[in-house]
Parts: C-alpha cells; sequence; structure tokens
C-alpha cells in the first residue's frame, strides 16, 4: 500500500512540493483536494522535498491536499478496443465508451536503435499535388504543418489522414478547440474512417499542462501498434501548444529561459516525441503529421525553428494554400526516383519557374513595362496557382505530372524551362510542337 | 577501494550525489538503479556533493540511490575493429545493442567498443631493445584496406626500451603483444588496443604543420570558390532546409580522404540511418571496397540522451585523432555542433550557472574553440604525415548567422560555407552563398580565375539588385548581359545536382577543365540585338551547358558537346 502525504510545503504554478520519502524521478501521484482528484508527476526531487507537476492544474488545490504516490510512471492501456474511441489528455474516456484498464503500457519510452530502422521506401499518396508532386509525403517521415492561426490546417490534416493509406490514425489534439474536435470526429465518421482511429483529446477548456502528455500517449499507442506490424499515422495538432505548456512549467520552476522564455530543452523535448516516427525493419511504421501554428506568421520563433531542424521538412499553409517556397519534403528524393523519370524535372522546373514568375510580380507591383519573358512568366504563374496549387484539386500523381506538362506547354518554349532535352523530347505535349518550330524561327 | 556515494537530488538528466572519499572532475561514475547502472559524469564538486550528467534517462532514480565512482574519466576504446562501425556517443556499438535488447535502445546496458572475439594478425616491427616512446609503432595489423599500426601508449612519458615482443600471429583486440621498460625498471604491456580519455588531445607526435594541400570534396562550388585543406577546418552553417545534410552526406561519399568519421550529434536519426544503409552497398572509386569499411559512425541522434550527446562530439574527434596517428588522411563531419552546444547549454541550466548570451554559457566559446583546434596536419614521429579535417555544420536559431554558436564557431574556422534560405527557396543547390561565403585556403583552379568569377558574380547580383529598382528597360544592355553571366555561372557551376549520377562529383580534373571553359565564355564579350535576345542566347547555352555537366568526361559526347558550346559562342558574336 502506498503511503499518503497530507502536507502540501508550495504550491506555484502548476507546481506543488510536498516532503516525502523513497520516490522516484518521473513517478506518478494522485492528488485528492476538495475540487477532486488530478494525476501529478514527479519532475524534481531535492533532498526530500518532492516537486510535483499537477496535470489539472494547481487551482483550488490546498495545502491538506492527499498526495498518494502510486509508484510508477505514467501508463495507458493498449489494445485493439482502443479503436474507435475517444480520451482525453491523460487517457480517460471522452465517449460514453467504458474506461479501459488492462494492458498498460509505459509512455515515453526509450527511441528507436537507429541499427534497427530502416530507410523509408513507401510513398504516402496524398492526391493533392502539392504534396504528391513537389513534396512527397514518405511512410515513416515526420513532418510538421507551419500555418497561421486561422489557417485551414485542421481540415488539410483531416483530408490526409482520410486519403492516406495506413491502417492506423492516431488524432492527438492539444488545446484543441471543441469545434474543430467535433468536426474532426465527424468527418472521420462520414467517411467511414472512424473505426481506425483513436482520438485523445485535450480540448482548450481543459487545464493547459494536461495537454504536456497527449504526444507521449498518442506516441506509445502508435509504438504499440506499429510493432504489431500496423502502418500508423499520427496527428498531432497544436504542437505550440504543448510548447507553451512546457514553457510554463519551465519558468514555474524557475529554469534560466534560453529564448524567448522557452526553456533550453526545448529542442530535445520535441526531438523526443518526433523521433518516433519510425519505419522498423521486421514491423510496422509511425508516420508523424503535426501542426504548429506560428504565433505571428513569424517561423524564427523557437517553435517553429526548432521544429524545423527536427522535423523531415516541412509544408507551410499560406492563404489556404501549400507554399511551395519553403515547404519541403526531406525524404522525397527517396521514393520520387521511382515513380516516373519526369517526376523530379517537373517538381524543379515548375518550382524554379514559379520563383520567376513571383520576381516579375514584384516587377509588375511596382509598374516596370513587363517583357515577353515576364508575359510568359505571369500566364504560367496563374495557371500554375489555379491548376495546382489550389487546395481543392484533387488527382493521382501521374495526373498530376501530365498536367505540369500541359501547363508548361502552354506557357513555354521547351529551352526556356531548362528541362534536359531528352525528357523534352518523350514528355512535352506534341500538339504544341507547332508553336515550338515557330518560335524557334522567330529567333533566326 | 573506489568512492560511493548517495544520490540527494535527480532534475532531469542531471543528479546530485553526497559521496565518501575522493572524486574527480569530470570523472566518470555508475548511479545503481535496482540491477541497471547508469554511466554518469561529475560536471562540479562543491563540498562533499557532486553534480553529475547522467548519460541515460533518469526515470526511476530515488534518492538515497547508490553511485559508484570509476576513477576514470570517459574514455574510448582505439584498436582494430573500430573501421565500418556504428557508435553512440560513448562508444556502444548500436548493432551489437540491437542485438540483444531488440528495437529500442535499453538504458543501462554498455558493451566494449571492440570485438574481443575476433583475432587480427599481427605483424611486429619492433625487436627487444629497441628504444620507442608514445605514438611509435610496435607492429601492425592489416585492417580493411589500411595497414592498421599499434602504437605505444599516447600517454607515456619519455624514452622506453621493448623488453619483449611477441612474434607475428593472430591476437584478440587485447591481447598483450609487448612489453616496456623504463630506466628505472617500470615494465608496462602494451595490447593491440589502448584506451584514451575523449576530452584530451592525443599528442603523440613531431611536429604540427599549417594545412596547405586542398582536400577535394568533389562540390564544385567548395573546390574551386570556397576550398578546403586538408587538416583545416571549416563550418556550414544555414538555417534548417537549407541542404547542411545532403551537403555532408555528399562530402562524406565523394571526398579524397582516407578515412571518414561521421559524428551524427543530435540531429535526426533517419540520416544516419541512410548512412548506415547506404554505405555498405557504395564502392569506393579509389579502392573498390565498399564506402562502410572507411567509415565511422558516432550516431547520438536528437532523441538520445543529452549528456551522452556531449561526449558524442569528443568520442568522434579522438577517433579522428587515432587514426591520423597512422598517418592517414581522416575527415570529421559533426552534424550538428549547434546541437552539442544546446547540450551545453541544458547542462548549464541545471547547474544554475549564470548564462550567458542566449542563455549558452560563457565558456562556450572557448569550448568551440578546443574542439576545432583538434583539426590538423602533423607530422609522426616516423616522418609520414597525417591529418583531421574538421567541417562541423551550425543550426542557428531562426538561421541568423549572429547567434553565438556560429560566430564562436567563425572565429576559429579556415573556411565559412554560409548557407542561404533565399538561395535553396530558388532551388539553387548546393545553397552556399557565393557572396556571403569565405575560405582561407588555396583551391584547385587558378586563383585569378576564381577571382574573376567572384568579381562577374558580385557585379551581376549588383546588376540585379539595381534592376529591381530601376526595371530591366532601365539597365544598360552592358549591364544586363553581365547579369546573365553572373545567372550563367551560377546555373551550370555553382548548383550540382546532387541526385545525378555524374553531376553530383566533379573530381578535380573535370573542375579545371570545365572552370576554364566557363571563364572563357564569361570573358567573351558579347553582343545581342537586344535583351531578349540576349537572354534567349542565355537561356540555350545554360542549358546545353546543363547537359555537359550530366555526361561522363571520359565520353565521346563530352567532347562533342564542348564544341557544341564553343560553337553558340561564335553566334553570339554574329548577332550584332
Amino acid at each position: 500500500m502506498h503511503k499518503v502525504y497530507h502536507q502540501i510545503d508550495n504550491i506555484a504554478g502548476n507546481v506543488v512540493n510536498v516532503k516525502a520519502h523513497g520516490i522516484r524521478y518521473r513517478e506518478l501521484a494522485e492528488i485528492t483536494s476538495r475540487r477532486g482528484t488530478s494525476l501529478a508527476q514527479v519532475i524534481r526531487l531535492q533532498g526530500d522535498s518532492v516537486s510535483l507537476q499537477v496535470f489539472a492544474g494547481a487551482r483550488g488545490i490546498a495545502t491538506d491536499a492527499h498526495v498518494r504516490f502510486l509508484g510508477h510512471a505514467m501508463q495507458v492501456p493498449f489494445s485493439e478496443a482502443l479503436l474507435g474511441r475517444v480520451f482525453t489528455g491523460s487517457a480517460m474516456p471522452r465517449d460514453k465508451g467504458p474506461a479501459l484498464k488492462d494492458n498498460f503500457i509505459e509512455i515515453g519510452g526509450p527511441s528507436v536503435n537507429p541499427a534497427k530502422r530502416i530507410i523509408p521506401r513507401r510513398m504516402v499518396r496524398t492526391g493533392i499535388p502539392m504534396i504528391d508532386v513537389f513534396n512527397t509525403l514518405v511512410e515513416s517521415q515526420k513532418l510538421p504543418i507551419f500555418a497561421r492561426a486561422g489557417e485551414p490546417y485542421n481540415s488539410l490534416l483531416a483530408r490526409i489522414a482520410l486519403q492516406a493509406e495506413v491502417d492506423v490514425i492516431i488524432l492527438g489534439g492539444m488545446g484543441l478547440k471543441h469545434d474543430d474536435y467535433l468536426s474532426f470526429r465527424d468527418t472521420l465518421e462520414e467517411h467511414g474512417a472512424l473505426w481506425r482511429a483513436v482520438m485523445f483529446v485535450h480540448t482548450a477548456a481543459d487545464p493547459v499542462v494536461e495537454c504536456l502528455l497527449v504526444p507521449d500517449i498518442c506516441l506509445a499507442v502508435a509504438e504499440q501498434f506499429a510493432l504489431a506490424n500496423k502502418r500508423v499515422l499520427v496527428l498531432l495538432t497544436d504542437m505550440t501548444n504543448f510548447s507553451d505548456a512546457l514553457k510554463e512549467i519551465a519558468i514555474t520552476m524557475e529554469q534560466v529561459p534560453s529564448n524567448r522564455g522557452y526553456p533550453g530543452d526545448l529542442y530535445s523535448q520535441l526531438a523526443a516525441r518526433y523521433e518516433k516516427a519510425v519505419d522498423f525493419d521486421t514491423a510496422g511504421s509511425i508516420t508523424v503529421l503535426a501542426v504548429t501554428t506560428m504565433p505571428g506568421d513569424d517561423v524564427t520563433h523557437p517553435v517553429p525553428d526548432n521544429t524545423g531542424y527536427i522535423t523531415e521538412g516541412q509544408f507551410y499553409l499560406r492563404g489556404g494554400r501549400i507554399e511551395p517556397f519553403g515547404s519541403l519534403s526531406r525524404l522525397k528524393q527517396l521514393v520520387n526516383g521511382k515513380t516516373r523519370e519526369d517526376h523530379r524535372t517537373i517538381m524543379n522546373s515548375m518550382i524554379q519557374l514559379y520563383a520567376g514568375y513571383r520576381e516579375t510580380l514584384e516587377k509588375q507591383s511596382m509598374g516596370f513595362r513587363m517583357s515577353s519573358w515576364d508575359q510568359k512568366l505571369l500566364k504560367y504563374g496563374a495557371m500554375f496557382e489555379k491548376e495546382m496549387m489550389d487546395l481543392s484539386v484533387n488527382v493521382p500523381l501521374e495526373g498530376a505530372l501530365d498536367l505540369g506538362w500541359r501547363i508548361l506547354a502552354g506557357c513555354f518554349d521547351p529551352v526556356e524551362t531548362g528541362i534536359p532535352s531528352k525528357l523534352i523530347e518523350k514528355f512535352w505535349p506534341k500538339q504544341v510542337s507547332g508553336a515550338r518550330a515557330e518560335a524557334g524561327r522567330s529567333q533566326a | 577501494m573506489s568512492t560511493t556515494g548517495r544520490i540527494t537530488g535527480v532534475n532531469g538528466n542531471m543528479i546530485t550525489v553526497q559521496f565518501e572519499g575522493a572524486v574527480g572532475q569530470n570523472e566518470v561514475g555508475f548511479a545503481r538503479l535496482g540491477e541497471l547502472r547508469l554511466m554518469s559524469e561529475v560536471v562540479r564538486v562543491r563540498g562533499r556533493y557532486a553534480d553529475m550528467q547522467v548519460f541515460e534517462d533518469t526515470t526511476g532514480l530515488a534518492v538515497g540511490d547508490r553511485v559508484e565512482f570509476s576513477g576514470e574519466l570517459l574514455t574510448v576504446e582505439l584498436g582494430p575493429g573500430l573501421l565500418g562501425q556504428v557508435f553512440d556517443g560513448l562508444q556502444n556499438p548500436l548493432p551489437e545493442l540491437a542485438e540483444k535488447c531488440g528495437f529500442f535502445l535499453k538504458r543501462g546496458m554498455y558493451f566494449p567498443a571492440l570485438p574481443r572475439d575476433r583475432s587480427w594478425k599481427f605483424t611486429p616491427s619492433v625487436k627487444v631493445g629497441d628504444a620507442v616512446s608514445a605514438g611509435d609503432t610496435i607492429g601492425t595489423v592489416p585492417e580493411g584496406i589500411f595497414q592498421h599500426r599499434v602504437m605505444v601508449p599516447f600517454g607515456l612519458n619519455g624514452v622506453w626500451k621493448v623488453a619483449e615482443v611477441t612474434g607475428a600471429g593472430e591476437y584478440a583486440v587485447d591481447h598483450i603483444v609487448a612489453k616496456l621498460a623504463d630506466a628505472q625498471g617500470a615494465v608496462i604491456p602494451v595490447a593491440l588496443m589502448q584506451k584514451w580519455p575523449v576530452k584530451i588531445p592525443i599528442r603523440a607526435y613531431a611536429e604540427r604543420l599549417r594545412p596547405t594541400e586542398a582536400l577535394t570534396t568533389k562540390i564544385r562550388i567548395i573546390d574551386t570558390f570556397f576550398p578546403v585543406a586538408r587538416g583545416g577546418t571549416y563550418c556550414i552553417p544555414g538555417p534548417f532546409g537549407a541542404g547542411k545534410t545532403v551537403l555532408q552526406q555528399l562530402t562524406s561519399r565523394y571526398a579524397d580522404v582516407d578515412i571518414v568519421i561521421v559524428a551524427a550529434c543530435g540531429e535526426r536519426a533517419g540520416e544516419v540511418v541512410e548512412t548506415l544503409r547506404e554505405f555498405p552497398t557504395i564502392h569506393d572509386p579509389r579502392t573498390g571496397r565498399s564506402l562502410m569499411e572507411r567509415t565511422v559512425i558516432i550516431c547520438n541522434t536528437s532523441s538520445m540522451p543529452v549528456a551522452a550527446r556531449e561526449a558524442s562530439v569528443y568520442t568522434a574527434v579522438t577517433l579522428a585523432e587515432y587514426y591520423r596517428q597512422m598517418g592517414l588522411q581522416v575527415l570529421l563531419l559533426a552534424d550538428s555542433t549547434s546541437r552539442w552546444a544546446q547540450a551545453l547549454r541544458e547542462m548549464s541550466g541545471r547547474l544554475e550557472e549564470i548564462p550567458g548570451e542566449e542563455a549558452f554559457p560563457a565558456y562556450l566559446e572557448s569550448v568551440i574553440a578546443s574542439f576545432y583546434e583538434r583539426g590538423g596536419v602533423v607530422t609522426l614521429k616516423d616522418g609520414s604525415t597525417g591529418s583531421v579535417t574538421i567541417g562541423g555544420t551550425v543550426s542557428p536559431a531562426g538561421g541568423n548567422f549572429d547567434e553565438p554558436v556560429t560566430q564562436s564557431t567563425l572565429k576559429v574556422v579556415g573556411a565559412f560555407h554560409g548557407l542561404s534560405r533565399a538561395r535553396s527557396d530558388a532551388r539553387r543547390y548546393p545553397a552556399i552563398d557565393p557572396l556571403d561565403s569565405w575560405s582561407k585556403y588555396g583551391g584547385v583552379v587558378a586563383a585569378q580565375d576564381v577571382a574573376f568569377a567572384r568579381q562577374v558574380l558580385g557585379r551581376g547580383s549588383e546588376v540585379g539588385q539595381m534592376m529591381k529598382v530601376v526595371g530591366e528597360e532601365g539597365t544598360h544592355l552592358d549591364d544586363f548581359i553581365l547579369h546573365l553571366k553572373a545567372e550563367y555561372l551560377d546555373a551550370v557551376y555553382l548548383q550540382q545536382d546532387a541526385y545525378h549520377d555524374v553531376d553530383c562529383a566533379t573530381s578535380a580534373e573535370r573542375q579545371r577543365h570545365v572552370f576554364a571553359t566557363i571563364v572563357h565564355i564569361l570573358r567573351a564579350r558579347m553582343r545581342f540585338a537586344d535583351k531578349d535576345a540576349a537572354r534567349q542566347f542565355f537561356h540555350r547555352l545554360t542549358q546545353a551547358t546543363r547537359d555537359w555537366n550530366r555526361l561522363a568526361m571520359e565520353a565521346e559526347e563530352f567532347k562533342q558537346q564542348q564544341s557544341r558550346l564553343e560553337g553558340m559562342l561564335m553566334e553570339a558574336d554574329s548577332h550584332a
């Protein structure tokens, strides 16, 4: 039987201090006060003084609250019965289903031995050309969506979840608006995907610190599914809220802040979560897609900045579109050489030309005369934005590549695109070859 | 009897230990957690209390748990069998750990770095009575393509006499192959392997030289414009997504050195895996053997314990120094030194030291300087030369080079390859900024040509800036052509396709040839009817030159394509 402690010494922020003996680092405790019972975790030991971070918040906790140490770190139940269920940030049922009580697993376990990982090799098809063609998503990738608050990142996540070919979807909501949570649930239900999903949702109305557990719980569950040979997609939204909760605790613990109040170990904390994305050599895989909202649309803010260094690329969502500049899938080279021979060329050429279009736009806005080259770029840019970038475009990869050639042929002479001559011969749409010959004559 | 102690506090990966007896700074100790022994290092001593950083996850430790001190600093094993290995920051062999513990990195598991059950064919090169000193060769064993030297322990002072030496034969790494005696009659044994504390540089050489010889990386912008010397140091700072890691991977493949040590320090595990899985299948064109046979990977990825991350760069540089002692050219690639600096920062924060800029500790600069100073070219005692070249990436917060880690690094390195977000956004890879970067070393092509090309780039960029203000119509045709020339040089020479079989690596010979041709084009006076004609011409020229880059130099088409380029150049004159 575990001993119960009655005397709380300090309460600061969401951290309480109690005098106790034989307590282990990161052990869990239950704090019972007049306002109810909450889980808390040991975050520092100093002599006989134990600091506990209270997940439900310290508000209302009195100095005579009961603290009972549980003798183990945070655990979640794991079984197939999780599928189709919705839980809170501390893994209690949020739907009307029963609480699960068996097969507890530890969360926040050790990282995977790099020697047991394999090179990711499977593309995750999404039907979104800006992803499939330009920044291919790869199984076991960890990729954030950088967006300003107000961008439709949650609907993008939901759409990827529905269209991606995976076995299990795990959604972790941190500070999620209740409406957003409901719309996630409804979207998955409508499309019959709820049965292969598990949701751990911490809403904006819940105590802030509780969201600290969400990524660990989601990833621990994902890991178990992956070890059971499942291909798992983990969606986390929004990691900025998670980081803010870390900041809050760090400040309360009087740690020296490094950058805008965030703790010095923000990078390691985020990495510990994102690095759970894995392709096992003899089992399944975990792919992580996370939303990171950028306060003030500033990518140099510590949260997106550290995230960018950890993840294998990033999608920028701006103006409701996936921005081609800055967006990057680092793993795309592993798969896009095997799709179709023109894939990489289309990807690079179209982006380089689009960069030219953006420059031209700038010149145009300053009132300069547009040369014939500028005119071509303007035409191209408009077509590219309308037919490729729009998030409502839904075509498989091959269709998108053909579309790319059609757009290029509709705007340029082959030499202007910088595409290797061999590919031009093979893929350049034939019906416009007349225009090409004509262009050649006028040049001579 | 060794010192022991009891834990009195746990804060993240730092424990405070009350000890009995004596402890030293940076001494290694083990915290007991049931059956597990968690390796830790003393980072501060105050009275009877030692603050220690634990190289493992501290979950489960409690006040009162026992700590055993080892009396030794953090050491690595040096001997045959290191090449081709994958270690964590503490020199734990990861494949063996995977075999014993499965998918996950179980804490508290330590294995010998060098397998004890493998034997090596030893040939002695000294005889009884020979005088030797630290770093002298006792004998050799073949390790892959190299003659691995078995050396007198580096820490030995003075001159010793060989008292005993075994004959040629097959021995395990811990087998004693010789005994040395000094004038006082002290005797010390020498095995195939020795141990060395990672934080102390190996200095058993005759003389340190100035790095002068260029190291060919086969990346054109580096070798031609911002070269690296053997034994030199360079850094690659850049915002995320600018291609630091791809650049490091290319260098590790194609660089013209004997041995590459890759220190994946606090970066993504996936990147290590690529190296890990691909290198065994790639053949080194120089030796015909797999690349892995000349590579050692030290891998402490971002989710692995932070304190071991700090140790990993030292482990890596110690291994590099060890192979340098055999007269080999070693390249150490550290990705990323910022993560290492952050590990220092985390620990400094836990120690509640007064923070410097951006909460980095005040001693950051001296720590970085002494790390890069471990690179260099040396003459060994037998007259051969060996080198350690250090290339470190830096990941500045927000991509801003004014932060402490980048600035401290720039002060001590010999070349700076600054990656730019603007270039990577425009898919101009490698995204090394040709205007901001610099190098203090000599390169593979004629210096006056490089100076001319840089001038073209600089002025072309100025014209480009001006054009943004006054527009194309306000720009003189000559200036416009200059701008196009700069863009052309950028497109066909500075940019290189890392994923193309031929273009990915350009030999020094090819660089000299191609660069001479391109400089010839840049120097040519061109006349065009108007700007559109000029642009058209450069579009075609660029495409033709890029096609040229994709042809193997030995191929017949290579020459044909070159004459085609020369033909186009003639045409530029006829436009008038």
